[in-house]
């Protein structure tokens, strides 16, 4: 092995943490490939992500879309200056399939690999840009406070740096965010995923129609779940709506629901995550993950960070949903900042910790029973 | 010379030749660790047989059948360190080398071989003997049935000798791959054999939270 070049690695980034297929490659901060390949139609006839389907997936996509990511990037794969991977947290048996992967890339081109926390990932995303185009928002500003919300997680970081100090504040105790939007999908009949059609029927409904229950936001949840979310009350609370609706004969109002619904969602996330900027005096917000893409949330987050005196950072909505792109950046960055690589025995942990942002492999396996 | 890696039971990786037979070979039984342990057994091999990727001829995958997530471990590994190697995927039958291993070690005539499909199953795959070659000639599918389904007098291959397999040898499955090339035999096809549905059910609709 080559000295590592620490300057503006190339990195490829492997991610299979959940229903994308991600592989990216990066130099640094640029942007040279990201390309996804989503699983997300095979999982529509069952209303949610069916992990041994997109494990599946992810065996049947890694290899072309490593192929379609080199050549988009003009590189061969023998120029890369190191693998990273998504170790966790995330669905087990689709980590691993990345995690095999990736270390056989690792050894058969004689790289070294950095096994990386997928939520770290996220906000590592916001590092990237195009080469040469103004899309370039510079580096963080730490510390920032970090939302991240998608169907497989909804959580609240304080990042003081990405590659040495991420602390979790808060996450969902029941449904993540995007869960909850294919839930109450479901309960109005609407198609999967849930969040683009929620938007949609939204846009005829009246957010202030029904005033659903924002989830831990009374006096005596927030004093033990300040930070943290849940949406399976909120859920149910529009399933009794809807079910005394059709017990009525009456039509279900589904527009007011829908808009109503999201806005409860929508309030909840951004009510405590300037709770935390407050708090924390941090004013700077970023948000990542696939429910990003909905629109009536940019569009509150802009508004009330306005008001707050918060700056927010938003990436391309591209690298907001799960990808490799995100995974290879973070890498990246702690290729630059001098670490060391993961040894080669570290596995797929589920539950991988916020606050792990690199997995090391070794104090893993030692500690391991 | 051919690295093979199979995770349809265990994880064991290989370094094999022809010539000089298996050269280096790691296994562990445990069926829990196979995305763990998979980095370091091909490093450990490769290095023990003093091989550098580029020295490969190609890259053997066991392609089960096996249960799916650890299956999956070795056959991503096997194809992409092929591609990073920028050699051929050879896909082998992981009962095949569970089976030339037995005709290796001087069984002959019918076999069927059986393996853990985890869920009161079983895999198997039947044989009638090893050909001049000495590859095992597969005459019944890798199936997956409940295991009475093979004590049954009715079954095809009731009175055919059986060996119940814990591990499978990436050495034997190397060296099953070394043959059928060397007799220019067909490899199997570069697909996982699960042999069994994703097990979901499609639900009939939210249930009732009022009563
Ligand atoms: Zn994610």
């Amino acid at each position: 092995m080559t000295t590592l070049n620490r300057s503006a690695p190339l990195v490829l980034g492997i991610e299979t943490s959940c229903d994308e297929t991600g592989i990216g490659i990066v130099r640094g901060t640029t942007l040279l490939s990201n390309t996804i390949a989503s699983s997300m139609d095979e999982h529509a006839r069952y209303g949610g992500v069916v992990p041994e389907i997109a494990a599946r997936a992810h065996l049947d996509e890694l290899v072309p879309a490593i192929n379609a990511a080199v050549t988009e990037a003009g590189i061969r794969l023998s120029d890369l200056d190191a693998i990273a991977v998504t170790c966790g947290p995330g669905l087990s048996g689709a980590l691993m399939v990345g995690v095999g992967a990736a270390k056989a890339l690792a050894v058969a081109l004689d790289k070294p690999i950095y096994a990386v926390n997928h939520l770290v990932g996220h906000v590592g995303a916001d590092l990237l840009h195009s080469s040469g185009d103004a899309s370039d928002t510079g580096p963080l500003d730490y510390p920032t406070i970090a939302l991240l919300v998608s169907g497989g997680h909804t959580s609240l970081l304080l990042v003081r740096d990405l590659v040495s100090d991420v602390e979790l504040l808060g996450e969902t105790i029941d449904d993540a965010a995007g869960e909850a939007f294919d839930k109450v999908a479901r309960l109005l009949s609407l198609p999967y995923p849930g969040g683009p059609q929620i938007d949609r029927v939204a846009l005829e409904g009246n957010p202030k129609a029904i005033r659903f229950p924002r989830g831990l936001s009374q006096p005596k949840d927030l004093a033990a779940h300040r930070y943290d979310f849940s949406f399976s009350g909120l859920k149910t609370s529009v399933a009794r709506f809807v079910e005394q609706r059709q017990d009525a004969g009456e039509l279900v109002p589904i527009g007011d629901v829908a808009a109503s619904f999201r806005e409860a969602v929508v309030d909840i996330l951004l009510t405590k995550a300037l709770a935390a900027c407050a708090d924390y005096n941090v004013p700077r917000l970023l948000l990542g993950g696939g429910v990003i893409a909905n629109a009536r949330l940019r569009q509150v987050a802009t508004e009330r960070t306005d008001a707050a005196g918060v700056v927010l950072r938003i990436p391309p909505l591209s690298l907001c949903t799960d990808n490799g792109a995100m995974i290879a950046a973070l890498g990246a960055q702690l290729i630059m900042a001098g670490h060391e690589p993961s040894t080669l025995d570290f596995g797929a942990d589920s539950t991988l910790p916020v606050g792990q942002i690199q997995v090391s492999g070794l104090a893993r396996s030692l500690g391991a029973p | 010379m051919l690295l093979a890696i199979d995770t349809s039971a265990g994880t064991s990786v290989a370094v094999v030749d022809l010539a000089r037979g298996v050269i280096a070979e790691r296994g562990e039984a445990d069926t829990m660790r196979h995305a763990e342990i998979v980095g370091p057994f091909i490093v450990e091999c490769l290095r023990e047989a003093n091989v550098v990727p580029a020295d490969l001829s190609g890259v053997v995958g066991g392609m089960g059948p096996g249960p799916f997530t650890g299956l999956r471990v070795g056959i991503a590994s096997a194809r992409v360190f092929a591609l990073g190697a920028g050699t051929p995927l050879v896909p082998v039958i992981s009962h095949d080398a569970i089976a030339y291993g037995h005709y290796r070690r001087g069984h002959t005539g019918p076999l069927v071989v059986v393996t853990d499909a985890r869920r009161r199953e079983i895999y198997w795959s039947a044989y009638s003997e090893a050909d001049a070659a000495g590859l095992p000639v597969r005459v019944g599918p890798p199936g997956l049935a409940k295991p009475a389904d093979l004590d049954a007098p009715t079954w095809l291959h009731a009175r055919w000798p059986r060996l119940d397999a814990a591990t499978v040898s990436a050495g034997e499955l190397g060296l099953v791959a070394e043959l059928t090339h060397a007799h220019q035999r067909p490899f199997a096809a570069n697909e996982p054999l699960y042999l069994r549905s994703p097990d979901v059910t499609i639900s009939n609709g939210p249930k009732r939270v009022s009563r």
